[in-house]
């Protein structure tokens, strides 16, 4: 089997798994495990106060998603150039 | 007290928000959040990942040494953190989190690498996304850039020892890091004030099926470098 095909299951396999639980649970909240972390503590513990606060919060989900999506997007992008000169053509011209 | 109330009302109705699919889930994901962790042990994580840290840049140094061809693969591998831990999944217990990333690193460059790597993505999460936090970035590298890429390093050196196809060790190491991260935040909530079994449910098995996830990918990338980059691999003596 080629390289991309394999990946290619892998992929399709990792996105399977990562949407079964919206498919399985559709009226799950999705909530993140940190902020049920944070219930935890504060049932275990129930004065505790965090004494830090974060220096900057973003100023909506709105631009917390654009921070994560930059996030990710940088990644990829490095990885991607990455994987491009590393399985560029023996022959081809190199620029660099 | 009504920061505190303010911030549950905040946080019920960004989740309200959610549900409605208008807003990508806000209460953020994994991580020990700024200000959850008593001063003491604060300081206590963060002393423990000096010496990591320390090493880390020593290593990369003797690494870029030993294959100079590799530093490019030493950038792919920071980037790829990078991308994981920006994707927050849904598990199958109805919450959310992220992977690490840290495993595909940990393999190819050794665990010390990561402490440096796995740092600079968790203070761009601390900084900009107040995602995990300031005060508790010692415990969080420590979790998620040390000791979880010295299990997935220990994971495929043994497997790869017992003469395990390379792909099946990068799954398995880049899974059970990922996994193994999680258990280490878990202890580290759970030695404060008890409940360690609450938080390994809340965390550690919210994590199982990204764990695998992130074995998957992990493999993904592995498959391209160890068809076009064996080389560095070897110099790295990776395979």
């Amino acid at each position: 089997m080629k390289v991309w095909q394999k990946n290619l299951i892998l992929i399709v396999l990792a996105v399977a798994i990562a949407a079964l639980p919206l498919w399985l649970l559709p009226n799950a909240e999705f909530g993140g495990a940190d902020g049920q972390a944070e219930e935890v503590v504060q049932e275990l513990n129930p004065g505790y106060q965090p004494w830090f606060e974060p220096i900057l919060e973003p100023a909506s989900g709105e631009v917390e998603s654009l921070l994560f999506a930059l996030q990710a997007a940088v990644g990829a992008g490095i990885v991607g150039f990455v994987l491009g000169r590393i399985t560029k053509k023996p022959g081809g011209k190199d620029e660099s | 007290m009504t920061t505190q109330r303010n911030h549950r009302l905040l946080r019920t109705a960004a989740l309200l928000i959610g549900l409605l699919g208008l807003l990508p889930m806000s209460a953020s994901a994994m991580h020990i959040a700024e200000g959850f962790l008593p001063a003491g042990w604060c300081v206590v994580w963060g002393a423990v990942c000096v010496p990591f840290v320390a090493a880390g840049f020593l290593s990369i140094k003797k690494k870029v040494e030993m294959a100079p061809r590799a530093k490019i693969l030493l950038a792919m591998c920071g980037a790829f953190a990078f991308v994981l831990s920006a994707l927050k999944l849904p598990s199958f217990n109805g919450s959310c989190s992220h992977p690490t990333g840290v495993g595909l690193g940990a393999i190819l460059f050794g665990p010390m690498t990561m402490a440096v790597l796995g740092l600079i993505v968790l203070l761009f999460q601390a900084l900009l996304l107040a995602h995990g936090g300031l005060t508790t970035l010692g415990a969080n590298t420590f979790s998620m850039a040390i000791a979880g890429p010295i299990v997935s390093w220990l994971v495929y050196k043994l497997l790869r020892k017992a003469k395990a196809p390379a792909p099946v060790a990068v799954f398995a190491a880049a899974a059970l890091g990922d996994l193994f991260t999680y258990v280490v935040t878990s202890f580290q909530l759970g030695v404060i004030d008890g409940g360690m079994a609450r938080y390994l449910m809340v965390f550690a098995v919210t994590q199982i099926p990204l764990a695998i996830v992130e074995g998957l990918l992990t493999v993904v990338v592995f498959n391209v470098l160890e068809k076009y980059s064996k080389t560095e691999l070897e110099a790295l003596c990776v395979l």
